[in-house]
Protein backbone atom coordinates (compact mmCIF):
# COMPACT_ATOMS: atom_id res chain seq x y z
CA UNK A 1 0.00 0.00 0.00
CA UNK A 2 1.80 3.49 -0.76
CA UNK A 3 1.35 6.49 1.34
CA UNK A 4 0.96 9.98 -0.19
CA UNK A 5 3.00 12.91 -0.14
CA UNK A 6 2.12 14.30 3.29
CA UNK A 7 4.25 17.33 2.28
CA UNK A 8 1.55 18.44 0.41
CA UNK A 9 -1.76 19.92 1.18
CA UNK A 10 -4.93 17.57 0.96
CA UNK A 11 -8.87 18.04 2.24
CA UNK A 12 -12.20 15.92 2.63
CA UNK A 13 -13.48 16.02 -1.32
CA UNK A 14 -16.77 18.53 -0.88
CA UNK A 15 -19.12 15.90 -0.90
CA UNK A 16 -17.84 14.09 1.53
CA UNK A 17 -19.99 14.28 5.16
CA UNK A 18 -18.40 12.54 8.16
CA UNK A 19 -20.24 11.96 10.75
CA UNK A 20 -18.13 11.26 14.08
CA UNK A 21 -18.68 7.60 15.99
CA UNK A 22 -17.62 6.41 19.33
CA UNK A 23 -15.29 3.83 17.11
CA UNK A 24 -13.88 6.84 14.81
CA UNK A 25 -16.43 8.04 11.82
CA UNK A 26 -18.22 6.97 9.23
CA UNK A 27 -17.74 8.73 5.80
CA UNK A 28 -20.55 9.00 2.51
CA UNK A 29 -19.42 10.26 -0.57
CA UNK A 30 -22.59 11.55 -2.06
CA UNK A 31 -20.73 11.82 -5.48
CA UNK A 32 -19.45 8.49 -5.85
CA UNK A 33 -22.25 6.82 -3.32
CA UNK A 34 -19.78 5.31 -1.26
CA UNK A 35 -19.48 4.33 2.29
CA UNK A 36 -16.55 3.79 4.15
CA UNK A 37 -15.07 4.37 8.18
CA UNK A 38 -12.23 5.76 10.07
CA UNK A 39 -10.96 3.04 12.89
CA UNK A 40 -10.40 5.57 15.51
CA UNK A 41 -11.22 9.23 16.73
CA UNK A 42 -7.30 9.98 16.01
CA UNK A 43 -7.63 9.40 12.27
CA UNK A 44 -11.07 11.61 12.55
CA UNK A 45 -8.84 14.41 14.24
CA UNK A 46 -6.51 14.20 11.23
CA UNK A 47 -8.54 14.55 8.77
CA UNK A 48 -10.84 17.37 10.17
CA UNK A 49 -7.82 19.19 10.71
CA UNK A 50 -6.70 18.46 6.78
CA UNK A 51 -8.53 21.76 5.45
CA UNK A 52 -6.70 24.07 7.38
CA UNK A 53 -3.35 22.64 8.04
CA UNK A 54 -0.25 23.72 5.41
CA UNK A 55 0.44 19.94 4.74
CA UNK A 56 -0.82 16.37 5.42
CA UNK A 57 1.65 16.15 7.83
CA UNK A 58 1.44 18.92 9.80
CA UNK A 59 -2.81 17.95 10.34
CA UNK A 60 -1.52 14.57 11.79
CA UNK A 61 1.23 16.57 14.07
CA UNK A 62 -1.91 18.46 15.15
CA UNK A 63 -3.91 15.69 16.08
CA UNK A 64 -1.15 14.21 18.40
CA UNK A 65 0.56 11.82 15.92
CA UNK A 66 3.98 11.66 16.47
CA UNK A 67 6.75 10.35 14.05
CA UNK A 68 6.56 6.78 14.34
CA UNK A 69 3.01 6.38 13.09
CA UNK A 70 3.14 8.93 10.62
CA UNK A 71 3.57 5.99 7.96
CA UNK A 72 0.46 4.69 9.44
CA UNK A 73 -1.84 7.50 8.86
CA UNK A 74 0.15 8.07 5.68
CA UNK A 75 -1.24 4.53 4.13
CA UNK A 76 -4.88 5.90 5.99
CA UNK A 77 -4.93 8.54 3.95
CA UNK A 78 -3.68 7.00 0.91
CA UNK A 79 -6.63 4.67 1.38
CA UNK A 80 -9.27 7.49 1.11
CA UNK A 81 -7.35 9.17 -1.63
CA UNK A 82 -8.21 6.15 -3.71
CA UNK A 83 -11.52 6.07 -3.09
CA UNK A 84 -11.63 10.14 -3.71
CA UNK A 85 -12.59 10.25 -0.12
CA UNK A 86 -9.47 12.95 0.39
CA UNK A 87 -8.68 14.80 -2.62
CA UNK A 88 -5.26 17.07 -3.25
CA UNK A 89 -6.54 20.73 -2.19
CA UNK A 90 -6.42 22.77 -4.85
CA UNK A 91 -6.58 20.31 -7.29
CA UNK A 92 -10.70 20.51 -6.68
CA UNK A 93 -12.22 19.71 -10.08
CA UNK B 1 -33.43 -4.33 2.01
CA UNK B 2 -33.21 -1.63 0.00
CA UNK B 3 -31.81 0.93 2.20
CA UNK B 4 -28.27 -0.30 2.16
CA UNK B 5 -25.57 2.12 0.86
CA UNK B 6 -22.60 0.46 -1.40
CA UNK B 7 -19.53 -0.12 0.68
CA UNK B 8 -16.34 0.26 -0.29
CA UNK B 9 -13.08 -1.44 1.79
CA UNK B 10 -12.53 0.14 5.22
CA UNK B 11 -9.83 2.83 5.37
CA UNK B 12 -7.38 1.78 7.48
CA UNK B 13 -7.08 -1.26 9.44
CA UNK B 14 -8.63 -4.57 10.28
CA UNK B 15 -12.27 -4.12 11.52
CA UNK B 16 -15.17 -4.71 9.05
CA UNK B 17 -17.44 -2.42 8.62
CA UNK B 18 -20.51 -5.17 9.07
CA UNK B 19 -19.18 -6.20 12.29
CA UNK B 20 -19.51 -2.54 13.35
CA UNK B 21 -23.18 -2.89 12.03
CA UNK B 22 -23.99 -5.55 13.86
CA UNK B 23 -24.19 -3.86 17.01
CA UNK B 24 -26.02 -0.98 15.42
CA UNK B 25 -25.90 2.50 15.53
CA UNK B 26 -26.71 5.66 16.90
CA UNK B 27 -28.51 6.75 14.53
CA UNK B 28 -29.18 4.74 10.83
CA UNK B 29 -27.12 5.34 7.62
CA UNK B 30 -30.18 5.69 5.71
CA UNK B 31 -33.65 4.62 5.98
CA UNK B 32 -36.46 4.09 3.84
CA UNK B 33 -39.25 6.55 4.11
CA UNK B 34 -42.56 5.38 2.40
CA UNK B 35 -44.27 9.27 1.76
CA UNK B 36 -47.57 7.84 0.46
CA UNK B 37 -49.41 4.93 0.19
CA UNK B 38 -51.09 6.64 -3.12
CA UNK B 39 -49.98 5.12 -6.30
CA UNK B 40 -51.40 5.50 -10.04
CA UNK B 41 -50.21 1.88 -10.59
CA UNK B 42 -51.33 -1.44 -8.96
CA UNK B 43 -48.30 -3.93 -9.31
CA UNK B 44 -48.83 -7.29 -8.14
CA UNK B 45 -45.77 -7.13 -6.01
CA UNK B 46 -46.10 -4.28 -4.16
CA UNK B 47 -44.30 -4.36 -0.82
CA UNK B 48 -46.50 -1.84 0.76
CA UNK B 49 -49.97 -2.51 -0.81
CA UNK B 50 -49.90 0.40 -2.08
CA UNK B 51 -52.99 2.01 -4.04
CA UNK B 52 -55.14 4.59 -1.86
CA UNK B 53 -53.67 7.68 0.08
CA UNK B 54 -54.07 7.05 3.81
CA UNK B 55 -56.27 10.29 5.30
CA UNK B 56 -53.64 10.43 8.25
CA UNK B 57 -50.44 10.75 5.98
CA UNK B 58 -47.61 13.00 7.54
CA UNK B 59 -48.19 16.39 6.60
CA UNK B 60 -45.52 18.78 5.27
CA UNK B 61 -44.70 20.41 8.70
CA UNK B 62 -44.86 16.85 9.96
CA UNK B 63 -42.55 15.82 7.24
CA UNK B 64 -40.56 18.89 7.24
CA UNK B 65 -40.11 18.12 11.32
CA UNK B 66 -38.44 14.30 10.55
CA UNK B 67 -36.34 15.88 8.28
CA UNK B 68 -35.11 17.95 11.15
CA UNK B 69 -34.63 15.21 13.48
CA UNK B 70 -32.54 13.27 10.48
CA UNK B 71 -30.19 16.37 9.87
CA UNK B 72 -29.52 16.26 13.68
CA UNK B 73 -28.53 12.46 13.82
CA UNK B 74 -26.53 13.31 10.97
CA UNK B 75 -28.30 10.34 8.71
CA UNK B 76 -27.05 10.47 5.24
CA UNK B 77 -29.44 9.66 3.20
CA UNK B 78 -33.60 8.39 2.56
CA UNK B 79 -34.76 6.43 0.57
CA UNK B 80 -37.79 7.82 -0.47
CA UNK B 81 -40.70 5.37 -1.81
CA UNK B 82 -44.48 4.70 -1.84
CA UNK B 83 -46.78 4.77 -3.19
CA UNK B 84 -45.44 7.17 -5.83
CA UNK B 85 -43.92 9.29 -3.88
CA UNK B 86 -44.03 12.38 -6.59
CA UNK B 87 -47.60 11.67 -6.50
CA UNK B 88 -48.04 13.99 -3.12
CA UNK B 89 -48.07 17.58 -3.66
CA UNK B 90 -45.46 18.53 -1.20
CA UNK B 91 -43.28 15.95 -2.89
CA UNK B 92 -40.63 18.11 -4.71
CA UNK B 93 -40.62 20.92 -1.46
CA UNK B 94 -39.54 18.15 1.07
CA UNK B 95 -36.96 17.17 -2.10
CA UNK B 96 -35.52 20.36 -1.79
CA UNK B 97 -36.21 20.58 2.17
CA UNK B 98 -33.90 17.40 2.82
CA UNK B 99 -31.03 18.75 0.53
CA UNK B 100 -31.20 21.98 2.06
CA UNK B 101 -30.81 20.39 5.48
CA UNK B 102 -28.17 17.65 4.31
CA UNK B 103 -30.11 14.85 4.12
CA UNK B 104 -29.61 12.95 1.06
CA UNK B 105 -32.34 11.87 -1.06
CA UNK B 106 -33.21 9.16 -3.17
CA UNK B 107 -36.43 8.83 -4.44
CA UNK B 108 -37.71 6.00 -6.52
CA UNK B 109 -40.49 6.10 -8.90
CA UNK B 110 -42.38 4.97 -11.91
CA UNK B 111 -41.52 7.56 -13.72
CA UNK B 112 -44.97 8.74 -13.92
CA UNK B 113 -44.14 12.38 -13.08
CA UNK B 114 -40.10 12.49 -14.51
CA UNK B 115 -40.93 14.78 -17.28
CA UNK B 116 -38.12 16.71 -18.85
CA UNK B 117 -38.45 19.57 -17.05
CA UNK B 118 -38.53 17.76 -13.96
CA UNK B 119 -35.46 15.78 -15.29
CA UNK B 120 -33.28 19.08 -15.96
CA UNK B 121 -34.13 20.14 -12.54
CA UNK B 122 -33.14 16.84 -10.69
CA UNK B 123 -29.66 17.10 -12.47
CA UNK B 124 -28.88 20.45 -11.31
CA UNK B 125 -29.15 18.92 -7.43
CA UNK B 126 -25.83 16.37 -6.77
CA UNK B 127 -27.80 15.62 -3.74
CA UNK B 128 -30.46 13.79 -5.48
CA UNK B 129 -30.39 9.99 -6.88
CA UNK B 130 -33.16 8.90 -8.48
CA UNK B 131 -34.52 5.12 -9.16
CA UNK B 132 -36.67 3.87 -11.74
CA UNK B 133 -38.78 0.74 -11.26
CA UNK B 134 -38.36 -1.52 -13.95
CA UNK B 135 -39.23 -5.37 -13.40
CA UNK B 136 -39.40 -6.65 -17.18
CA UNK B 137 -36.91 -5.77 -20.20
CA UNK B 138 -39.65 -6.00 -22.16
CA UNK B 139 -42.95 -4.59 -22.20
CA UNK B 140 -44.55 -8.20 -21.79
CA UNK B 141 -43.10 -9.33 -19.24
CA UNK B 142 -42.97 -5.59 -17.13
CA UNK B 143 -46.67 -4.85 -17.76
CA UNK B 144 -47.68 -8.32 -16.49
CA UNK B 145 -46.42 -7.12 -13.06
CA UNK B 146 -46.35 -3.26 -13.07
CA UNK B 147 -49.75 -2.41 -15.39
CA UNK B 148 -50.22 -1.58 -18.84
CA UNK B 149 -48.13 1.23 -19.79
CA UNK B 150 -45.25 1.12 -17.36
CA UNK B 151 -42.81 -0.06 -19.55
CA UNK B 152 -43.21 3.02 -22.06
CA UNK B 153 -43.49 5.39 -18.69
CA UNK B 154 -40.19 4.20 -17.29
CA UNK B 155 -38.56 4.41 -20.43
CA UNK B 156 -39.96 7.66 -20.94
CA UNK B 157 -38.49 9.02 -17.82
CA UNK B 158 -35.62 7.55 -18.20
CA UNK B 159 -34.94 8.82 -21.89
CA UNK B 160 -35.39 12.53 -20.25
CA UNK B 161 -33.06 11.85 -17.04
CA UNK B 162 -30.37 10.99 -19.65
CA UNK B 163 -31.24 13.95 -22.22
CA UNK B 164 -31.25 16.02 -18.92
CA UNK B 165 -27.37 15.00 -18.51
CA UNK B 166 -28.68 12.85 -15.38
CA UNK B 167 -25.83 10.18 -15.16
CA UNK B 168 -25.88 7.08 -12.74
CA UNK B 169 -29.35 7.04 -11.98
CA UNK B 170 -30.73 3.98 -11.33
CA UNK B 171 -32.92 1.81 -12.61
CA UNK B 172 -34.16 -0.08 -10.59
CA UNK B 173 -35.29 -4.39 -10.78
CA UNK B 174 -37.14 -6.63 -9.01
CA UNK B 175 -35.90 -10.15 -9.85
CA UNK B 176 -38.04 -12.76 -11.00
CA UNK B 177 -38.22 -16.39 -12.66
CA UNK B 178 -39.53 -14.26 -15.52
CA UNK B 179 -36.98 -11.53 -15.68
CA UNK B 180 -34.00 -13.31 -14.57
CA UNK B 181 -33.36 -14.60 -17.83
CA UNK B 182 -33.35 -10.73 -18.84
CA UNK B 183 -30.66 -9.97 -16.98
CA UNK B 184 -27.63 -8.91 -19.83
CA UNK B 185 -30.68 -6.73 -21.31
CA UNK B 186 -31.51 -5.02 -18.27
CA UNK B 187 -27.87 -4.01 -17.97
CA UNK B 188 -27.51 -3.09 -21.88
CA UNK B 189 -30.92 -0.90 -21.26
CA UNK B 190 -28.84 0.96 -18.17
CA UNK B 191 -25.54 1.50 -19.86
CA UNK B 192 -27.57 2.93 -23.28
CA UNK B 193 -28.75 5.65 -20.79
CA UNK B 194 -26.06 6.30 -18.84
CA UNK B 195 -27.91 4.34 -15.92
CA UNK B 196 -26.84 2.00 -13.21
CA UNK B 197 -28.32 -1.39 -12.82
CA UNK B 198 -29.55 -2.08 -9.36
CA UNK B 199 -30.64 -5.51 -8.39
CA UNK B 200 -33.33 -6.01 -5.65
CA UNK B 201 -34.97 -9.37 -4.48
CA UNK B 202 -38.62 -9.98 -4.24
CA UNK B 203 -40.28 -10.31 -1.31
CA UNK B 204 -42.82 -11.83 0.17
CA UNK B 205 -44.40 -8.80 1.56
CA UNK B 206 -47.52 -6.63 1.21
CA UNK B 207 -48.79 -7.68 -2.47
CA UNK B 208 -46.02 -9.96 -2.75
CA UNK B 209 -47.08 -12.23 -0.77
CA UNK B 210 -50.29 -13.02 -3.11
CA UNK B 211 -47.74 -13.66 -5.83
CA UNK B 212 -44.49 -15.01 -4.14
CA UNK B 213 -45.20 -18.36 -4.85
CA UNK B 214 -45.38 -17.92 -8.58
CA UNK B 215 -42.96 -14.75 -9.54
CA UNK B 216 -39.74 -16.11 -6.56
CA UNK B 217 -36.99 -17.25 -9.15
CA UNK B 218 -36.59 -21.13 -9.27
CA UNK B 219 -34.03 -22.98 -7.35
CA UNK B 220 -31.65 -23.17 -10.44
CA UNK B 221 -32.15 -19.21 -11.50
CA UNK B 222 -30.64 -18.53 -7.93
CA UNK B 223 -27.64 -19.94 -8.95
CA UNK B 224 -27.83 -18.04 -12.45
CA UNK B 225 -28.10 -14.74 -10.45
CA UNK B 226 -25.29 -15.33 -8.09
CA UNK B 227 -23.09 -16.26 -10.95
CA UNK B 228 -24.20 -12.99 -13.05
CA UNK B 229 -23.50 -11.30 -10.12
CA UNK B 230 -20.36 -12.20 -9.38
CA UNK B 231 -19.48 -11.74 -13.05
CA UNK B 232 -20.33 -8.34 -13.21
CA UNK B 233 -19.06 -7.21 -9.59
CA UNK B 234 -19.21 -3.79 -8.24
CA UNK B 235 -21.11 -2.43 -11.46
CA UNK B 236 -24.05 -3.67 -10.44
CA UNK B 237 -25.82 -2.29 -7.17
CA UNK B 238 -27.54 -5.25 -4.88
CA UNK B 239 -27.58 -3.06 -1.38
CA UNK B 240 -28.15 -6.10 1.03
CA UNK B 241 -30.39 -8.14 -1.21
CA UNK B 242 -29.24 -10.88 -1.92
CA UNK B 243 -26.52 -11.80 1.44
CA UNK B 244 -29.00 -15.11 1.24
CA UNK B 245 -26.64 -16.38 -1.82
CA UNK B 246 -23.57 -15.70 -0.25
CA UNK B 247 -24.13 -19.31 1.22
CA UNK B 248 -23.24 -20.81 -2.83
CA UNK B 249 -19.33 -19.59 -2.49
CA UNK B 250 -17.51 -16.73 -2.30
CA UNK B 251 -19.58 -13.45 -0.49
CA UNK B 252 -20.93 -11.00 -2.93
CA UNK B 253 -20.08 -7.38 -2.98
CA UNK B 254 -22.37 -4.86 -1.15
CA UNK B 255 -23.58 -5.50 2.75
CA UNK B 256 -23.47 -9.18 3.64
CA UNK B 257 -25.97 -8.27 6.78
CA UNK B 258 -29.73 -8.06 7.88
CA UNK B 259 -29.30 -4.05 8.86
CA UNK B 260 -33.29 -3.70 10.14
CA UNK B 261 -33.20 -1.87 13.07
CA UNK B 262 -29.21 -1.63 13.25
CA UNK B 263 -28.24 0.49 10.38
CA UNK B 264 -31.64 0.94 8.81
CA UNK B 265 -35.73 0.77 9.28
CA UNK B 266 -38.31 2.45 7.06
CA UNK B 267 -40.73 5.09 8.27
CA UNK B 268 -44.58 4.76 6.64
CA UNK B 269 -46.79 7.59 5.53
CA UNK B 270 -48.20 7.65 8.69
CA UNK B 271 -45.19 7.80 10.77
CA UNK B 272 -44.75 4.84 11.74
CA UNK B 273 -41.52 3.19 12.28
CA UNK B 274 -40.44 -0.48 11.03
CA UNK B 275 -37.66 -2.35 11.59
CA UNK B 276 -37.29 -2.54 7.36
CA UNK B 277 -38.88 -1.75 4.49
CA UNK B 278 -40.67 -5.38 3.90
CA UNK B 279 -41.68 -6.23 7.39
CA UNK B 280 -44.72 -3.61 7.33
CA UNK B 281 -46.57 -5.66 10.30
CA UNK B 282 -47.13 -4.88 13.82
CA UNK B 283 -44.37 -7.36 14.93
CA UNK B 284 -42.05 -5.11 13.33
CA UNK B 285 -43.44 -2.07 14.56
CA UNK B 286 -41.06 0.18 16.97
CA UNK B 287 -43.33 2.95 16.79
CA UNK B 288 -44.18 6.53 15.94
CA UNK B 289 -42.54 9.80 15.05
CA UNK B 290 -45.41 11.48 16.04
CA UNK B 291 -45.04 10.75 19.56
CA UNK B 292 -42.69 12.44 22.29
CA UNK B 293 -39.26 11.45 21.44
CA UNK B 294 -40.05 11.70 17.86
CA UNK B 295 -37.81 9.27 15.55
CA UNK B 296 -34.88 9.64 17.36
CA UNK B 297 -36.58 8.85 20.35
CA UNK B 298 -37.77 5.51 18.27
CA UNK B 299 -34.57 4.28 17.11
CA UNK B 300 -32.71 4.71 20.06
CA UNK B 301 -35.42 3.20 22.63
CA UNK B 302 -37.11 0.67 20.83
CA UNK B 303 -37.21 -2.50 22.67
CA UNK B 304 -37.74 -4.04 19.13
CA UNK B 305 -34.73 -2.25 17.90
CA UNK B 306 -32.70 -2.85 20.51
CA UNK B 307 -33.58 -6.61 20.30
CA UNK B 308 -32.30 -6.43 16.51
CA UNK B 309 -29.23 -5.51 17.69
CA UNK B 310 -28.33 -8.29 20.32
CA UNK B 311 -26.41 -10.89 18.85
CA UNK B 312 -28.44 -13.10 17.20
CA UNK B 313 -27.68 -17.08 17.21
CA UNK B 314 -28.30 -18.56 14.04
CA UNK B 315 -31.12 -21.23 16.21
CA UNK B 316 -31.81 -24.19 13.63
CA UNK B 317 -29.00 -22.95 11.16
CA UNK B 318 -26.49 -22.43 13.71
CA UNK B 319 -24.74 -25.74 12.76
CA UNK B 320 -25.04 -25.47 8.83
CA UNK B 321 -21.25 -24.52 7.26
CA UNK B 322 -22.39 -21.19 5.16
CA UNK B 323 -24.38 -19.58 8.43
CA UNK B 324 -21.44 -17.19 9.11
CA UNK B 325 -21.82 -16.01 5.27
CA UNK B 326 -25.67 -15.96 4.79
CA UNK B 327 -26.66 -15.59 8.81
CA UNK B 328 -29.95 -17.00 8.54
CA UNK B 329 -30.95 -14.75 5.30
CA UNK B 330 -34.04 -12.68 5.28
CA UNK B 331 -36.19 -11.83 8.37
CA UNK B 332 -38.91 -10.45 6.53
CA UNK B 333 -38.93 -13.39 4.02
CA UNK B 334 -39.08 -15.92 6.36
CA UNK B 335 -42.02 -14.53 8.62
CA UNK B 336 -44.55 -13.71 5.62
CA UNK B 337 -43.88 -17.27 4.37
CA UNK B 338 -44.79 -18.41 7.86
CA UNK B 339 -41.33 -19.96 8.77
CA UNK B 340 -39.84 -19.78 12.08
CA UNK B 341 -37.35 -16.68 12.31
CA UNK B 342 -34.90 -18.38 13.98
CA UNK B 343 -34.69 -21.08 10.92
CA UNK B 344 -33.40 -20.86 7.54
CA UNK B 345 -34.61 -18.37 4.30
CA UNK B 346 -37.24 -19.61 2.08
CA UNK B 347 -34.64 -19.25 -0.52
CA UNK B 348 -32.06 -20.86 1.30
CA UNK B 349 -29.59 -21.98 -1.05
CA UNK B 350 -29.17 -25.14 0.58
CA UNK B 351 -32.60 -26.09 0.12
CA UNK B 352 -33.32 -26.05 3.51
CA UNK B 353 -36.34 -23.58 3.04
CA UNK B 354 -38.12 -25.23 0.52
CA UNK B 355 -38.09 -28.19 2.70
CA UNK B 356 -39.87 -26.24 5.70
CA UNK B 357 -42.03 -24.92 2.89
CA UNK B 358 -43.16 -27.65 1.63
CA UNK B 359 -44.63 -28.73 5.03
CA UNK B 360 -46.84 -26.41 5.44
CA UNK B 361 -50.31 -26.77 5.07
CA UNK B 362 -52.01 -26.15 1.82
CA UNK B 363 -54.18 -23.09 2.95
CA UNK B 364 -52.13 -20.04 3.22
CA UNK B 365 -54.81 -19.03 5.97
CA UNK B 366 -52.11 -19.32 8.77
CA UNK B 367 -49.57 -16.63 7.07
CA UNK B 368 -49.42 -13.27 8.68
CA UNK B 369 -51.25 -10.71 6.93
CA UNK B 370 -49.64 -7.04 6.51
CA UNK B 371 -50.58 -4.28 8.62
CA UNK B 372 -52.65 -2.28 6.00
CA UNK B 373 -53.81 -2.92 2.91
CA UNK B 374 -54.38 0.47 0.67
CA UNK B 375 -54.52 -1.76 -2.74
CA UNK B 376 -56.85 0.17 -5.40
CA UNK B 377 -60.76 -1.18 -4.55
CA UNK B 378 -60.64 -2.26 -7.90
CA UNK B 379 -57.99 -2.25 -10.73
CA UNK B 380 -58.08 1.15 -12.46
CA UNK B 381 -61.09 1.03 -15.25
CA UNK B 382 -59.69 -0.37 -18.96
CA UNK B 383 -62.03 3.01 -20.50
CA UNK B 384 -64.79 5.08 -19.61
CA UNK B 385 -68.15 4.90 -20.87
CA UNK B 386 -71.59 5.84 -19.72
CA UNK B 387 -72.77 4.96 -16.83
CA UNK B 388 -76.27 3.29 -16.60
CA UNK B 389 -78.78 5.08 -14.10
CA UNK B 390 -82.02 4.25 -13.43
CA UNK B 391 -84.36 6.64 -11.86
CA UNK B 392 -87.94 5.64 -9.68
CA UNK B 393 -89.39 6.88 -6.88
CA UNK B 394 -88.96 4.91 -3.50
CA UNK B 395 -92.04 3.44 -2.88
CA UNK B 396 -92.57 3.99 0.54
CA UNK B 397 -93.44 7.86 0.01
CA UNK B 398 -95.92 9.66 -1.66
CA UNK B 399 -93.99 13.14 -2.03
CA UNK B 400 -90.64 14.18 -2.29
CA UNK B 401 -88.71 14.00 0.79
CA UNK B 402 -87.97 16.82 2.70
CA UNK B 403 -84.21 17.81 3.33
CA UNK B 404 -82.58 20.46 5.24
CA UNK B 405 -82.09 22.60 2.34
CA UNK B 406 -85.99 22.85 1.93
CA UNK B 407 -86.28 26.45 3.61
CA UNK B 408 -89.72 26.96 2.21
CA UNK B 409 -92.02 27.54 5.54
CA UNK B 410 -94.35 25.34 4.28
CA UNK B 411 -92.22 22.37 3.32
CA UNK B 412 -93.40 19.08 4.76
CA UNK B 413 -96.67 20.61 5.81
CA UNK B 414 -99.58 17.97 4.66
CA UNK B 415 -102.56 19.99 3.51
CA UNK B 416 -105.80 18.72 4.07
CA UNK B 417 -106.97 17.03 0.57
CA UNK B 418 -110.42 18.83 -1.11
CA UNK B 419 -113.58 17.27 0.62
CA UNK B 420 -112.39 16.26 3.41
Amino acid sequence: MTALNLDRAWDLHPQVSVRPEPFGALLYHFGTRKLTFLKDRRLLAVVQALATAPTARAACSAAGVDDEDMPRYGQALAALTRSSMVVERNRIP
Amino acid sequence: MTASPQTSGPAPGATRLVDLFEHGLDAPICLTWELTYACNLSCTHCLSSSGRRDPRELTTQEAKAVIDELEAMQVFYVNIGGGEPTVRADFWELLDYATAHHVGVKFSTNGVRITPEVARRLARNDYVDVQISLDGATAEVNDAVRGAGSHATALRAMRNLADAGMTGFKLSVVCTRHNIPQLDEFKALADRHGAQLRLTRLRPSGRGADVWDELHPRPEQQRQLYDWLVAHGDTVLTGDSFFHLSAYGQALPGLNLCGAGRVVCLIDPVGDVYACPFAIHDEFLAGNVRRPGGFTGVWRESELFRSLREPQTGGACASCAFYDTCKGGCMAAKFFTGLPLDGPDPECVQGHGERLLARRPKDRGHLPKPSGDHSHRTTPARGRGPVDVVLARRPDRDRPPVGDCVEHPLAGMVLPRDGD
